[in-house]
């Protein structure tokens, strides 16, 4: 499983934050840059994760595999292929994305209503904290409840509580079978049919409306997906959908306006916004591609109990969606504990973190 | 080392005027339920770790929000520690009392305030039962699936606050897993919202953070849960093997085949036999060691997965598989499994039951070491294995009325749960530190590690008033724990980091 280009160069990015410690240098922490367009502009000294790679453990019968924050995902894909296992939570890899920034943007794929997020298969990380150590929480074991779980806090915090070094990750057997169908049928009423579906135990793993038909992947045992198939019908479709609606290659994304990631419980009915959207995540995430303004975006959204990121760089100032006062103070007293100096990826999220 | 709260090593509590913090409530809450009286206290001085006791300052017992809010505010004022308490059923004494604090009871809050079937989610007050939220969403073919064995009496706050786990986590997760949002209120009475009723939330994922955060950094007020639908059928198969070796690998084995089963659990011969005698299972008392198999799901998969876990099973060297014929047998089956704790409890006065995990790989050899515990400290162990995902309860068995018997108990659970640490585990799986694994963190994390947890406590509660003592042992507590055992002799695990 060592490849030549597994390194563990943790003492190096350990010295450089000590080094940005003892001179409050703001650090801009970069894998290789693919997820660039999400959050606030960091002005900051590059640390570079890539160098930090390798796959420390891999045991397909315990279903945990350890790699290295500057593993591209694309190798890790690869070795866990082979074993006929899988990151259920399908990571976006946005060109050639990293083990450590797939947990600090903590972005999941079509699969995440059925199979949970990346947060959720984390079992463990290597952390250089603001005090200038390199610690361990969590492991290698599917339950730990051993002290505060700082593990699954790294996840989505946009590496502004700390640089996660290593990550231990529960992984699974690949379904026996995989089927794609699609069918003819309207937004509004696909969203009431997800909603009849998600209470009837279908082997549903993806669900995507693209405007014009419902998009649908089954997965399980060969029995329970030609039962469903046979039972919901429609056209075959290729696989390559759901990659391609994962890295945004599909026209939709194309498009010149900017993009809104809306999150939302997972029976919105369809919302009323200028521009066009594409369903996914059976309801509960859509991308709207609008020229709206980004107040009357998150009104809307918020009206129905969801969130609205903006995933088209530098167009407003506060592309997460800004935290009500209380919350935000504990942002910042979490921050200031977890990284007293303030030198990771300082306002990445929001202005005052 | 005593687990009791000892200001010496845990730290200095403010001292309380009883009379002015009694008065104080009664004047700003006046229809507060306040328990003050010493026999009214009695019935609150444990949780599920019945083996410590602390008689609380005071025991309130709200029926509304502000009621909470506002013993949190007083609380907050007078500087007296606070601990929140749901069933009390949790086995690490996460809710035992302070005798200088208030015990904050909330089990009133039992209300299921929302089942909404199209969305999948229930939303319920904390001291709602585990299981009536599956009860209450059983007529939509919906249920909550993490299922801790006290799911007939634990509360979904407690759930929460311990993030319970349960039998089927290896395929449904533990409650961090389950989760949408919870409401909090902080240790100065601010309500705050965690999570949201999307799949996720802006900011930092806080809702992961205080899953598992033992009541020390805000009290759970409400909590909304994700439901499943119902599984079509499941089946359960029992293996019998001739050497616990042998039924560890048929874990492994199953797993290497592509199968996540619902539930895969093992037990040993002697809670075997505690388990038959009390339940009459069904279970081969002559076999070493047990493997019970769930398959759940669609009707066709489950058929195709049982016969291919049953040629696995006998592969790996079983000496009997038997599929439970109908489902009065499959329940008949974990009967066995889900009573296994009192079962044992019949064999002997008393018993403690431990929580570590470990990979799956090392259960051999980790089974071998408790043999030997056991032999060294004279004490019975039966082993009850969540063996899905390397959760292991040993049981160990004591009579407290015997002199030293209780400090052995405690003393061989020690080293088994450093033992566990040793191999790349964990001190606990689902119970929680608590108080009872207070000093094994000292095992599992270094000083650098347990003082960022500090500071994570103290960003939500810098008076440190929420649950003092509990879950992250101070440093003076980890070095007088570590002094002990070299005094006592050798170190157990000297390669490990000691301060």
């Amino acid at each position: 499983m060592r490849t030549a280009h597994d390194i563990d160069d943790s003492a190096v990015l350990l010295e450089q934050v000590n080094q940005a410690l003892a001179y409050a240098t703001p650090l801009r922490i970069q894998g290789s840059n693919s997820k660039l367009f999400l959050g606030r502009t960091v002005a900051g000294e590059i640390l570079d994760t890539r160098s930090h790679r390798g796959i420390v453990s891999y045991d397909p019968t315990e279903l945990v595999i350890t790699a290295r924050c500057g593993t591209p995902l694309s190798e890790l894909a690869h070795v866990l292929d082979a074993a006929q296992q899988m990151l259920p939570c399908e990571p976006p890899a946005f060109g050639d994305a990293t083990v450590g920034g797939m947990i600090a943007c903590g972005l999941s794929g079509p699969r995440r209503p059925w199979s949970g997020s990346v947060r959720d298969y984390v079992l463990g990380t290597r952390v250089i904290t603001g005090h200038g150590k390199h610690l361990r929480f969590g492991g290698e074991v599917m339950k730990n409840v051993a002290g505060y779980d700082l593990s699954r806090l790294m996840a989505g915090s946009y590496g502004s509580l700390g640089v996660v070094t290593e990550v231990s990750l529960k992984v699974l057997p690949k379904p026996r079978q995989c089927l794609s169908i699609s069918l003819e049928i309207d937004a509004d009423r696909a969203l009431l049919r997800l909603a009849e579906w998600g209470q009837q135990p279908l082997p549903i793993s993806a669900a995507c409306h693209d405007g014009q038909r419902l998009h649908l992947r089954l997965e399980g045992g060969a029995g329970s997906v030609a039962a469903a198939h046979e039972r919901l019908g429609g056209e075959l479709l290729d696989s390559s959908f759901w990659t391609d609606l994962n890295e945004h290659q599909l026209a939709f994304f194309d498009e010149d306006q900017p993009l809104w990631r809306l999150s939302l419980p997972n029976n919105t009915p369809g919302l009323a916004l200028p521009g066009r959207q594409l369903i996914d995540w059976g309801g509960a995430q859509r991308w709207l591609k609008s020229d709206a303004d980004a107040a009357f975006v998150r009104n809307v959204v918020a009206e129905v109990g969801g969130h609205a990121t903006c995933y088209s760089h530098g167009l407003i100032d506060s592309p997460f969606q800004p935290l009500p006062d209380a919350l935000m103070r504990y942002h910042r007293t979490l921050k200031q504990q977890l990284d007293p100096r303030g030198i990771f990826n300082p306002g990445r999220l929001y202005a005052e973190l | 080392m005593n687990i009791l709260y000892d200001e010496r090593v845990d730290g200095i509590l403010p001292d309380v005027d009883k009379a002015v913090l009694l008065q104080t409530l009664q004047a700003r809450l006046p229809d507060l339920e306040v328990l003050h009286q010493r026999e009214e206290l009695k019935p609150y001085e444990c949780d599920g770790l019945s083996a410590y006791r602390t008689t609380p300052l005071l025991v309130v017992l709200p029926r509304y929000l502000n009621e909470v809010q506002g013993v949190l505010r007083i609380c907050h004022e007078l500087r007296v520690p606070v601990v929140a308490r749901g069933a009390g059923t949790g086995l690490s004494g996460g809710a035992l009392p302070l005798e200088k604090g208030v015990l904050l009871v909330m089990a009133r809050f039992n209300n299921i305030l929302h089942i909404d079937p199209a969305a999948r989610t229930a939303r319920v007050q904390p001291g709602v039962r585990n299981l009536a939220i599956s009860q209450a969403a059983a007529p939509f073919g919906l249920y909550y699936a993490p299922d801790p064995s006290s799911q007939i009496a634990c509360s979904i706050g407690g759930n929460v606050a311990e993030n319970a786990g349960g039998v089927h986590c290896l395929k449904y997760g533990l409650t961090v897993h389950n989760l949408l949002k919870v409401e909090i209120l902080t240790v100065d009475g601010e309500h705050l919202t965690l999570g949201s009723e999307a799949l996720d939330s802006p900011g930092f994922d806080l809702l992961a953070l205080f899953t598992g955060s033992e009541g020390m950094l805000g009290v759970i007020t409400e909590v909304t849960v994700k439901l499943l639908p119902k599984p079509q059928t499941a089946k359960v198969l029992l293996a019998a093997f001739d050497s616990v070796e042998k039924a560890g690998r048929a874990v492994g084995d199953i797993i290497a085949a592509g199968i996540i089963p619902g539930g895969l659990e093992m037990m040993d011969n002697l809670a075997i036999r505690a388990a038959e005698d009390f339940i009459h299972a069904g279970y081969p008392v002559d076999a070493e060691a047990i493997l019970l198999c769930e398959l759940d799901g669609v009707e066709a998969d489950v058929h195709d997965d049982c016969n291919l876990v049953r040629q696995v099973l006998e592969q790996a060297g079983a000496t009997e598989v038997r599929q439970a014929r109908d489902e009065a047998e499959r329940v008949r089956f974990w009967a066995g499994r889900k009573n296994a704790f009192p079962a044992v409890g019949r064999l002997s006065p008393d018993y403690y039951c431990m929580d570590g995990t470990i990979p799956r790989r090392e259960l051999p050899g980790v089974l071998q070491a408790i043999a030997a515990l056991s032999a060294e400290y004279e004490l019975r162990v039966a082993n009850v294995f969540h063996a899905g995902d390397g959760n292991m309860h040993p049981l160990i068995l004591f009579d407290a009325n015997q002199p030293g018997e209780l400090d052995r108990a405690e003393a061989l659970g020690g080293k088994i749960l450093e033992l566990c640490v040793k191999v790349g585990g964990s001190i606990t799986g689902e119970h929680g530190v608590g108080r009872e694994k207070i000093n094994q963190m000292c095992a599992q994390f270094n000083s650098d590690e347990l003082t960022l947890f500090h500071a994570v406590k103290a960003a939500f509660d810098p008076s440190g008033l929420l649950n003092p003592g509990k879950n992250i042992p101070t440093l003076h507590r980890c070095a007088e724990f570590g002094a002990m055992h070299v005094h006592m002799g050798q170190l157990p695990f000297p390669e490990l980091e000691r301060f």
